[in-house]
């Protein structure tokens, strides 16, 4: 029986982010399911959003502060959120799989001797706890459940919705770490050109070979731009280095579930539909209109995307 | 140094997945194995480490059944020196393949261990954490720029919206992004060495299970759409239907 389910909260640079909402949207829900308490933790130094979480589902926060924390130091985190669930009997842990919480979980399951689920999209709590997750890519699905007492899930970023529930009292305390282990420790955050990263953007223009060439880019940058987008890549063309791997969408790039996913001259090879499958909504651009990217992909325009990509780009400044 | 590179065997990312008869595994008939792509990172780095120092020793460490074999030919050609397979015929889960490889760790004393940021298979992205975590070493994942001055690493992790630039020390774990290095390609006297290098083989440690897989199943197939057209006199329609029907913009 679950007793107690931890949120472990992700900041940056002071802020709660909104994959933090995400996890303790879900938190609340599986801890009403399931009759159990639930609480929130985060590690860092000044955080200014952190009534929000009560806003969120989850009302009792613990900040673990102290000064030296406001960035990442997988030692030192791993050492205060492992101390805070042995005291506060959290047998569940929830996590983002975020770069953070990807780095962080499997650490904390180790200090917890707990078992691990990562990049889990679905939850079932009705009888045991079990967890669906993508493999391959995402060219197939799991349902698995953990053997150990306690249990570490990771939760991908953009699948559980962070829902405002009634706003609760926030009570919130804060624990002053001392002397913190920084065995390991961020030293700067260098910021990539780009506004989004494909890894957290709602929607993603992507191009790929049928743009011909890197100085073409921008215009799916332009595109991009004019409908709030990350611009993302296919494997071809970050092989081809027209593109940063960061941008890579695909099987050996990032997995992606976008609300709208735009693929320009791509023609979808496996790897690539792998990563990116699960957008609620594709677009395809694709001169060959027998692409496989049009048997994923909800509208299809098979025309030149030299002609059509600025006429989109126009039109889209337009409603929006 | 003794320089470790854990490198796992995976299906070929261009591998069309089907499920097993059991429907808790995939079926491996007609599947071509190929090194993890991202352990091809680990294994170049730990090359270009032993050679940035002018002595050492890099060791392929594998855990899986016989299989595995001809992929660590492949990572012995590109010039590791040896290799340890833990033979296991049976998938394990992430802390079960973690704690072999600490067990191996430990006993062949590595320092420095490299290996892929994630297998392309389960695609957990944990098992660097893990082995670090259970020898108390240090450990930077997606490393994408690695540098060791005595024994100090100052090394580039990709996260959201850019790097972090992580300071630590040996002994440490490293998993590798792409973009981290140009990975070589073997030689023809490379993989004629590799043939006369020797796969040391032992029993993997024994560890209990903490998941179970329940079911392994193909995503919903997805329902190709329409075809608005073949210019851009297709626009608006498209426009009004990401508006109206979809919701989106």
């Amino acid at each position: 029986m679950v007793k107690k389910i931890l949120a472990v909260l992700e900041q940056r640079e002071g802020t709660l982010k909104k994959s933090a909402f995400e996890v303790t949207s879900l938190t609340a829900k599986l801890a009403s399911e399931i009759g159990c308490e639930a609480e929130a933790v985060v590690v860092g130094s000044e955080i200014n959003n952190l009534n929000e979480t009560a806003k969120h589902g989850v009302s009792k926060l613990t900040h673990l502060k102290n000064d030296q924390l406001q960035n990442y130091s997988s030692s030192a985190y791993t050492e205060a959120i492992s101390n805070y669930a042995n005291q506060s009997g959290a047998d569940v842990l929830i996590l983002s799989n975020t770069a953070l919480g990807k780095d962080l979980a499997p650490r904390i399951a180790v200090k917890l001797d707990a078992g691990c689920l990562m990049d889990c999209i679905k939850l079932d709590a009705s009888n045991e706890l079990i967890a669906t997750r993508p493999i391959y890519a995402g060219k197939a699905l799991m349902d698995v459940k953990l053997s150990t007492d306690k249990k570490i899930i990771s939760i991908r970023p953009n699948v559980f919705k962070a829902e405002s529930s009634n706003s609760r009292e926030p009570e919130i305390s804060v624990k002053e770490i001392s002397s913190p282990n920084l065995s390991s420790k961020v030293t700067e955050f260098k910021k990539a050109e780009g506004k989004l990263d494909v890894a957290e953007a709602d929607i993603i223009v992507s191009g790929g070979r049928g743009i011909k060439g890197p100085e073409n880019f921008h215009l799916i940058e332009e595109l991009a731009d004019a409908l709030g987008a990350a611009v993302g890549a296919s494997r071809a063309v970050v092989d081809a280095g027209w593109r940063p791997h960061r941008e890579q969408v695909g099987q050996t790039g990032k997995t992606v579930s976008p609300t709208l996913y735009v693929a320009c001259g791509i023609s979808g090879a496996i790897q690539h539909l792998a990563g990116m499958s699960s957008s609620k909504y594709i677009v395809a651009i694709n001169k060959d209109k027998d692409a496989p990217i049009f048997n994923i992909a909800d509208y299809g325009l098979a025309g030149d995307l030299f002609e059509v990509l600025p006429v989109l780009t126009e039109e889209i400044k337009k409603v929006k | 140094m003794k320089i470790a590179v854990c490198v796992s065997n995976v299906p070929d990312t261009a591998t069309r997945i089907k499920i097993g008869s059991d429907g808790k595994s995939i079926d491996p008939a007609g599947v071509t194995f190929i090194i993890n792509p991202y352990d091809e990172y680990a294994i170049e780095e730990a090359l270009k480490t032993k050679e940035k120092f002018g002595a050492g020793e890099v060791v392929i460490l594998t855990l899986g059944g016989d299989g595995s074999k001809e992929t660590i030919r492949k990572a012995l050609a590109m010039g590791a020196d040896s290799a340890v397979l833990l033979k296991d015929d049976n998938p394990r889960d992430s802390i079960g393949i973690a704690k072999a490889l600490a067990d191996e760790i430990k006993t062949m004393g590595a320092e420095l261990v490299f290996m892929g940021k994630q297998s392309v298979d389960y695609d957990n992205s944990i098992v660097g954490q893990l082995t670090s975590e259970l020898l108390g070493y240090n450990c930077v994942t997606v490393a994408v720029t690695f540098e060791l001055n005595d024994r100090q690493i100052i090394a580039e992790r990709e996260i959201e919206g850019g790097r972090e630039v992580v300071q630590t020390s040996l002994p440490a774990i490293i998993t590798c992004q792409k973009g981290l290095n140009e990975p070589r390609y073997a030689s023809l006297k490379g993989i004629m060495a590799a043939k006369k290098k020797t796969i040391e083989e032992k029993p993997a440690k024994e560890v209990a299970a903490s998941t179970e897989i329940l079911k392994m199943y193909l995503p919903p197939p997805k329902q190709a759409g329409r075809i608005l057209g073949t210019d851009s006199s297709a626009v608006p329609e498209l426009v009004r239907l990401l508006k109206e029907e979809a919701k989106v913009i």
